[in-house]
């Protein structure tokens, strides 16, 4: 039993640590311009078509294969924001949500067209190896994940917190008005911040990727609902909370999928979302504002 | 009358339009909600199905007629509508739109996995009472009482709220309880539209009412122009015929949808007939 236990926490937390990863795009996104990126999870599954394409026609090191995914990623993040966002951000609220899903609609069904509907095996571009630590089987693959998923946050906690963009971002994300005239170009650290997003979604599609060995091209949008809930869960517009709100979601899904029932996995994200926006919509580490008139 | 119309018209076209007025219906039902209410919903669907569900399990177990069905589809719309709306309108739009849309799909796995309702296989042999003439008569039926709605004092509560819900809340209205009452009767009426769809092709399958079909829905909406219900009949109609049309066309549907909704966004957000400009 405690075997079995054990082995579904790190399962947990390698899907967990995939969540966190594009949940950071979510929250980053909304704490900047309060805005639900909804093509978030498709451009995570372009990360990991990109992955693909390179792991199959150029190179099968993992290094190149997820450099490649993040930059190439990063650069349709941007655009994605300067054609469907950039033009709706001073509509309403409504307006800009709508215009978001239909980047979504659109990027998901691009690729539909394009590869066609059906799903993808992904080249093995790392070693499956397999270790025993008393009586429990580790894949190194898994505890590769996790590694890189923590050195990619960790970057990304260097970036906002040490560089002046990341600075300029974290004014930005207080008080767009107030940094633009504190002399920060607002769209420049708006796309940048689009950038970082799509890039950590990308290394968290090629990761998938590897660890599934299938990618398909409606992929993004459950996984990346899902990855939202993480960022709600965890307090939206947070950093450190879209980290622990990704491995609380993968550990109650992996969990609640070895022990409730493996056919209500995706409704079981769904329910903690309506379930903490009930209790506590601010999440474990928002803050809880007020509307000011 | 039936008779005529099926002279008039082929079974296709018949079939098409049928269609089209169900659409029309369930557009009806989400503009109030979103249109004129200002809350996003992305899980009209989900109440869609929960009318099919409900009324095809009372045509087919208990042998009910026609117009009992589609009562009792458009009642389990309403309530549950009201049980979902109550927890989570209290909530500010984008949120509201995920909540929605995580029940939704939580409805759609429920199903899949609940066998008395027939779970991945769907539901046969549904009495296939719906035709042209009861749909139509449905289609008045929502677009006077959409009318009235929104001409009444309940009307002008509902589109305070879009237009500012702190004002509103200063000038008196209750806004729990109209945003609740909106999305009740907005449910309902996807509900009826779920009721009649699937006695209209007496067979039924979760995969029909999935986030696309609401977001189909939303695009209808949209284009038509939200909050207007001459500009959600119309939407309505051209995304139902010209699909039927374009067929050849038909793997680019959904990348077109894509289109339409950004692209109506940045030029024309008050929709091709909306002439209010939504603020939320």
């Amino acid at each position: 039993m405690l075997e079995i236990i054990l082995k579904q926490l790190l399962n947990g937390i390698t899907v967990g640590s995939i969540y966190s990863l594009i949940a950071l795009g979510y929250t980053m996104v909304y704490g900047i311009i309060k805005l639900i990126n909804f093509a978030h999870g498709d451009i995570y599954m372009v990360g990991a078509f990109v992955g693909l394409i390179v792991a199959t026609q150029f190179s099968s090191n993992f290094i190149v294969v997820i450099a490649i995914a993040m930059a190439t990623t990063a650069i349709i993040g941007v655009l994605v924001e300067k054609v469907a966002y950039k033009p709706v951000r001073n509509s309403s609220r409504i307006s800009a949500l709508i215009s978001a899903i239909g980047a979504s609609i659109f990027i998901s069904n691009l690729v539909v067209l394009i590869n066609g509907p059906q799903r993808e095996a992904y080249p093995q571009i790392f070693p499956e190896i397999n270790f025993n630590v008393g009586g429990i089987t580790i894949s190194f693959l898994q505890i590769f994940i996790i590694l890189v998923s923590i050195a990619l946050m960790f970057g990304l906690y260097y970036i906002v917190h040490n560089t002046k963009m990341g600075i300029a971002m974290r004014a930005v994300s207080q008080n767009l008005t107030t940094a633009r005239l504190m002399g920060i170009n607002s769209d420049k650290i708006i796309s940048f911040t689009f950038a970082i997003g799509s890039s950590l979604a990308a290394a968290a599609g090629v990761l998938v990727g590897t660890y599934y060995r299938a990618v398909d091209p409606l992929m993004g949008l459950l996984f990346g609902l899902k990855a939202f809930v993480a960022a709600v869960l965890g307090g939206i517009g947070s950093i450190p909370g879209a980290m622990i709100g990704g491995l609380v979601l993968g550990l109650a899904e992996v969990m609640g999928v070895a022990f409730i029932s493996p056919s209500f996995r995706d409704a079981i994200a769904f329910g903690i979302l309506i379930f903490i926006l009930i209790v506590k919509p601010s999440g474990l580490f928002g803050k809880a504002t007020k509307e000011k008139v | 009358m039936d008779s005529i119309l099926n002279y008039l018209f082929n079974d296709y076209i018949v079939q098409v339009a049928t269609i089209t007025g169900i659409n029309i219906i369930m557009v009806l039902g989400l503009n109030l909600i979103t249109g004129v209410t200002g809350q996003l919903s992305l899980g009209h669907a989900a109440f869609m199905s929960i009318g099919a569900y409900s009324s095809s399990m009372i045509s087919i177990k208990l042998g009910a007629p026609f117009i009992v069905s589609l009562i009792a589809g458009t009642g389990f719309g309403a309530l549950f509508g009201a049980l979902l709306g109550i927890p989570i309108l209290r909530l500010r739009g984008d949120y509201l739109a995920i909540a929605t849309l995580g029940f939704g799909e939580i409805v759609r796995v429920v199903i899949l996995n609940t066998p008395a309702l027939g779970g991945a296989l769907g539901v046969y042999g549904i009495p296939p009472s719906t035709n042209l003439g009861i749909t139509a008569f449905f289609v008045v039926f929502a677009i006077f009482f959409m009318y009235r709605l929104e001409k009444s004092r309940h009307g002008l509560a509902i589109r305070s709220i879009r237009e500012d819900e702190i004002a509103a809340e200063m000038m008196g209205v209750n806004i729990s309880r109209y945003k609740v009452l909106s999305f009740t009767i907005g449910s309902a009426f996807a509900g009826l539209g779920g009721a009649l769809y699937a006695h209209f092709l007496s067979y039924i399958n979760p995969i029909d009412f999935g986030f696309m079909k609401s977001i189909e829905q939303l695009c209808m909406l949209v284009l038509g122009g939200m909050g207007s219900i001459s500009g959600a009949v119309f939407g309505s109609i051209v995304l139902s015929t010209i699909p039927e049309v374009l067929r050849f066309a038909s793997e680019y549907r959904m990348v077109t949808y894509g289109i339409v909704l950004i692209l109506m966004m940045v030029f024309r957000p008050q929709g091709l007939f909306g002439k209010i400009k939504v603020n939320v």
